[in-house]
């Protein structure tokens, strides 16, 4: 970063820990940027001319005696056009060897989107897949993430997703992202020729971890510049956001904060949210879809960072094997998609709803059925019926590799609720199993 | 002169404060910065330091920017016109601010100025007034919005003169009132209250027992919530909290009813916005919007008026009950109001108390619920603050602090329970483990008696009574199998069932069984049970269950249908024709 004439350079830093640097200053602005050693920092804490910095590659081998200069502003992303089809690390610097972007210089993490202001989204994301499409429908403007742990193909998955969504662009935030997954985000977006909308800001394994915090803002001041700017539709993955919040635990170790539940910062539901809460459906049409990873540690969903989350984002994804089938499903009772009513029955077929909610309690029979045989207990007719039954859900609808349209999805629940069941056993709107039980 | 002060240091949106003169705990101040002013509140004096929360955020703060004290605390303005807004934290009028982005330091005034109020005086000079006295009275969307002597005003006071019948803008003078001093004061339609005190203007508050009729089964067949009583609504995410407050919000027959979306999504307060003007008061017929207040802090806004924009609400409840009115306030979610005080506490480096929470945590919350309540206004007339929050408890665990707090105060719980969510048995209502204290109440008793012939309580203990018989014989199913147990225990399994399935669940989207007025649950609660008292015969336990799960469909079939069409009835004959299949 270039130095001005006109800047101040302090040489004497007072206090260093692992994360944050402290040294006198004067004049300096919270949340202000500075260079410390060329090392890019920021104003976390001032008191008189106390002034702390958080250094984001991390503090080693700082001198007391390091160049400090502040550079009078916060975190900003030069916006344009020109960031389409292009690599950027944490700070927004290309990753790919082209040029530098040119364009309009936004500070990140900028204001909230008055409610009022907000369209009730109502626009169907179809992703092909029936675990989705059929029982958690998505929507755009939504924030949803996968709760998936580290060993499931969730990356595969919003991949995929990401591709079928008929989105303007897509924009990935990668933190703490393996270096093979980002060359396989790369390679898949390479090979479906959709380059040209997709932006990428990605932290690796192998860059400092408190650059992460950098990494979400940085992918939704992109998005916003599209959603607002060019009234495009948006959709944001963000993958892994366990990472991001690590981080934030980190820092606020080493800022003496007490933790709360988990280590996490007691600030963890307000941090994730101002996140999720960009996406938006804007009046003009222009919107922003956030699908997340939230990795989760043996598939603990009370620990603190998917618990915060939960309460935050529109629903969840649950992925699971399911060995009956030796197959990756979308877990039809841990996902939810809460937007999924303001499409469902209206933009797809009226008998969705009462479908979907059918076949997730015909599955839950099974479940007890399951339960039932595995404590060595006779099963009835019935129970066998629906065991059969969800082994055929599992593999027709739920599984991650199925790719039919939404209608097709109702027919093929109709088909196996036929097949196993008599009409008063599935607890539909007569009506609608008038019309659509022999259909 | 006012105080004023410089920064001297900044964490987050925690500013010490340097100051000249006398500063009171809670009074607001302005810090400026660059071409605006941002509000803040002191939370804590420490000799010349002054900790304040500012309600924005503070990039770009600097150490000695200026910053002037008001002398006042956070107020609302309260005044006609409050009706059908959708406010922020700190009463601005969102939809009066300009741009889809929120400008930080944007303040605006929370009524209409210039609107002209059709104004009746209701009182004449030469009366004697206190605060709260009504003066006169406008019509607000319907509503008969009350013009009253100032909260503020201590004494007694004379009217020396009211004007006349006619139209009046909120700041124009209505009456003159005269203290025992002599003094004259001149009264205007608008007053302003601080919010972190309760209304205390009416002449008693006795145990409310008037049921507040919501329309959702399992809370007014199976647990009761009264006008003016407390309760809160504890669950997991993705257990339908939020379904279920839009369903008791749409449906209560209250006057007016108050949102506080406090820290949730930004989506769900656009739901309201988008849905609420359109759906019909089913009381009314009018439009609900007209009688509701939004007030709006999703969890993207700033994390200090989280903690403001309860108090905001809380107040403008207070202030329409002293009128005499039924007010619905729901606050969603009470948990996020809780974690804005721990992120300020955390900051402010306060020895915490558990999982990092303010040590009053608990103090806090139970004064905050005893500000509701059913009250007998000085004029006589009634009043009431029915409050409704709910609780995000961490990883579903209801030992953690805000839930434990919540339930010292609430007296209806409401456990949405993560099982049956998965199950689809919505709402996620344990019938169990949820309770409400005023069914226990003898003069919820007495008053229920005027509204349903008959011993209706000892029905519905009879009901639950059912349920938990229901529950022990499907555990002991699950032990001994199903071929293990007498063919009785899956009756009595299966008849706990029909009352899930017929009376707890509950189509919140179908838009005939979403809402299910008292005489119909009546009429439900009197089937069900008709069925449950019945003896019948079976010979194994797999024509109990398909035989109840015939009952089950019927029976659902009647919830879909309007109450005592053709279909209904019809519904009701077949069901009558299974019944005698196996009557004994």
């Amino acid at each position: 970063m270039a130095t001005k004439a006109f800047q101040k350079i302090y040489t004497k830093i007072t206090q260093i820990t692992k994360a944050t640097c402290s040294l006198k200053a004067t004049g300096v602005g919270n949340d202000e940027l500075a260079t410390v050693d060329g090392k890019l920092a920021q104003v976390v804490k001032i008191m008189d001319d106390d002034v702390t910095l958080q250094v984001f590659e991390g503090t080693e081998g700082i001198p007391t005696n390091a160049e400090v200069i502040f550079l009078g502003k916060a975190p900003s992303l030069k916006v344009s056009d020109q960031l389409a089809g292009r690599f950027f690390n944490a700070f927004g610097d290309p990753i790919d060897g082209g040029p530098e972007v040119e364009g309009v210089e936004v500070e990140i993490g900028g204001p909230s989107v008055n409610p009022v202001r907000r369209k009730q989204p109502s626009e169907l994301i179809a992703t092909g897949i029936a675990g989705i499409d059929l029982n958690n429908t998505l929507v755009s403007g939504q924030k949803i993430p996968f709760f998936a742990d580290p060993d499931q193909p969730y990356n595969q998955v919003m991949a995929n997703v990401a591709l079928r969504a008929k989105a303007d662009k897509i924009i990935l935030g990668g933190m703490g992202l393996t270096n093979d997954d980002y060359l396989y985000f790369k390679n898949v977006f390479n090979d479906a020729g959709v380059l040209d909308r997709i932006v990428s800001f990605v932290n690796t394994t192998e860059n400092p971890p408190v650059e992460r915090l950098l990494i979400p803002d940085m992918a939704l001041t992109a998005a916003e510049y599209f959603a607002v700017e060019k009234n495009q539709k948006v959709l944001v993955l963000l993958t892994d956001m366990t990472s991001y919040a690590d981080a934030l635990a980190i820092v606020s170790n080493r800022m003496d904060q007490i933790p709360s539940k988990d280590s996490m910062p007691g600030s963890l539901y307000s941090d994730l949210a101002k996140i999720y809460e960009k996406a938006v459906q804007f009046p003009d049409g222009g919107s922003i879809t956030i699908i997340a990873v939230t990795t989760l540690s043996g598939g603990d969903i009370t620990h603190a960072i998917p618990d915060n989350t939960g309460y935050i984002t529109e629903g969840q994804l649950f992925l699971r094997r399911d060995s009956d089938i030796g197959k990756v499903i979308v877990d039809p009772f841990r996902s939810l998609s809460r937007l999924k009513q303001l499409v469902a029955g209206k933009k797809t077929r009226e008998d969705h709803p009462q479908v979907m909610n059918a076949a997730v309690r015909l599955y839950a029979d099974a479940a007890n059925a399951k339960t039932k045989l595995e404590n060595g207990f006779d099963l009835t007719d019935y129970d066998e019926r629906t065991l059969a039954f969800a082994k055929d859900y599992s593999d027709k609808l739920l599984a991650i590799d199925v790719n039919i349209d939404t209608t097709e999805m109702l027919d093929v629940a109709w088909s196996l609720f036929r097949k196993h069941f008599k009409p008063e056993e599935v607890n539909i709107k007569q009506e609608f199993v008038e019309k659509y039980w022999s259909k | 002169m006012p105080t004023k002060g410089k920064v001297k240091g900044i964490i987050s949106n925690l500013v010490t404060v340097e100051v000249d003169g006398p500063v009171a705990q809670n009074e607001i101040c302005y810090i400026s910065i660059s071409d605006t002013r941002l509000m803040a509140e002191v939370l804590k004096v420490n000799r010349g330091n002054v900790f304040v929360q500012v309600f924005e955020s503070t990039r770009g703060l600097k150490v000695g920017n200026d910053v002037e004290f008001t002398g006042y605390m956070l107020e609302v303005t309260l005044g006609p016109g409050l009706l059908s807004r959708n406010y922020d934290g700190l009463q601005n009028d969102l939809d009066k601010l300009t741009g889809v982005f929120l400008k930080r330091g944007e303040y605006n005034s929370p009524l209409d100025t210039e609107k002209l109020w059709d104004f009746k005086p209701l009182a004449k000079a030469g009366d004697k007034v206190e605060a709260a006295s009504w003066l006169g009275e406008v019509d607000e969307n319907h509503q008969p919005h009350k013009i009253m002597v100032p909260f503020v005003m201590e004494g007694e006071y004379t009217v020396k003169s009211i004007v006349a019948a006619g139209q009046y803008k909120i700041n124009d003078t209505i009456a003159v009132i005269t203290d025992t001093d002599g003094n004259d004061h001149n009264i205007t339609m608008v007053q302003k209250w601080p919010v972190k005190k309760a209304i205390n203007v009416h002449r008693e508050k006795p145990r409310p027992f008037k049921l507040l009729e919501t329309g959702v089964r399992t809370i007014d067949t199976a647990n009761p919530i009264v006008e003016g009583g407390t309760g809160f609504i504890p669950g997991p995410f993705g257990t339908g909290k939020t379904v279920l407050q839009h369903a008791i919000s749409k449906q209560a027959e209250a006057d007016i009813v108050i949102m506080a979306a406090c820290g949730e999504r930004a989506n769900e307060v656009v739901e309201i916005f988008v849905e609420f003007p359109e759906l019909e008061d089913p009381h009314t017929g009018r439009k609900l919007m007209e009688r509701t207040i939004i007030v709006a802090n999703t969890s993207n806004m700033p994390v200090a008026s989280r903690e403001a924009s309860v108090y905001t609400a809380m107040t403008i409840a207070e202030y329409y009950r002293a009128m005499g009115l039924k007010v619905l306030l729901m606050a969603d979610s009470t948990s996020r109001w809780a974690q804005a005080l721990r992120e300020m506490s955390n900051r402010m480096e306060e020895l915490p108390g558990q999982d990092a929470f303010p040590m009053d945590l608990s103090a806090i919350i139970g004064a905050f619920y005893s500000r509701a309540g059913f009250v007998y206004l000085k004029n006589g007339a009634t009043g009431s603050i029915t409050f409704i929050g709910t609780v995000s408890p961490a990883g579903g665990n209801l030992k953690e602090p805000v839930t434990e707090g919540t339930k010292k105060a609430a007296r209806c719980f409401y456990a949405l329970e993560q099982s049956r969510a998965d199950r689809k048995r919505y709402p996620a209502v344990n019938p169990i483990e949820s309770y409400s204290k005023y069914i226990e109440y003898p003069e919820f008793g007495e008053y229920i008696k005027t509204r349903i012939n008959g011993d209706w309580i000892g029905k519905v203990n009879r009901m639950k009574t059912i349920l938990q018989r229901g529950k022990e014989v499907q555990e002991q199913i699950n032990i001994l199998g199903d071929d293990g147990v007498p063919v009785d225990y899956h009756v009595t399994f299966w008849k706990s069932e029909v009352i899930d399935f017929v009376i707890l669940q509950q189509d919140a989207f179908d838009k005939v069984d979403a809402m299910c007025p008292l005489n119909r649950q009546e009429f439900m609660l009197d089937l069900v049970m008709g069925i449950c008292d019945t003896d019948y015969k079976f010979d194994t336990f797999l024509e109990v269950m398909e035989y109840f799960k015939r009952i089950i469909n019927v029976c659902k079939q009647m919830n879909y249908a309007e109450y005592k069409s053709a279909d209904f009835d019809k519904y009701l004959a077949e069901l009558n024709t299974i019944l005698d299949e196996r009557k004994k």
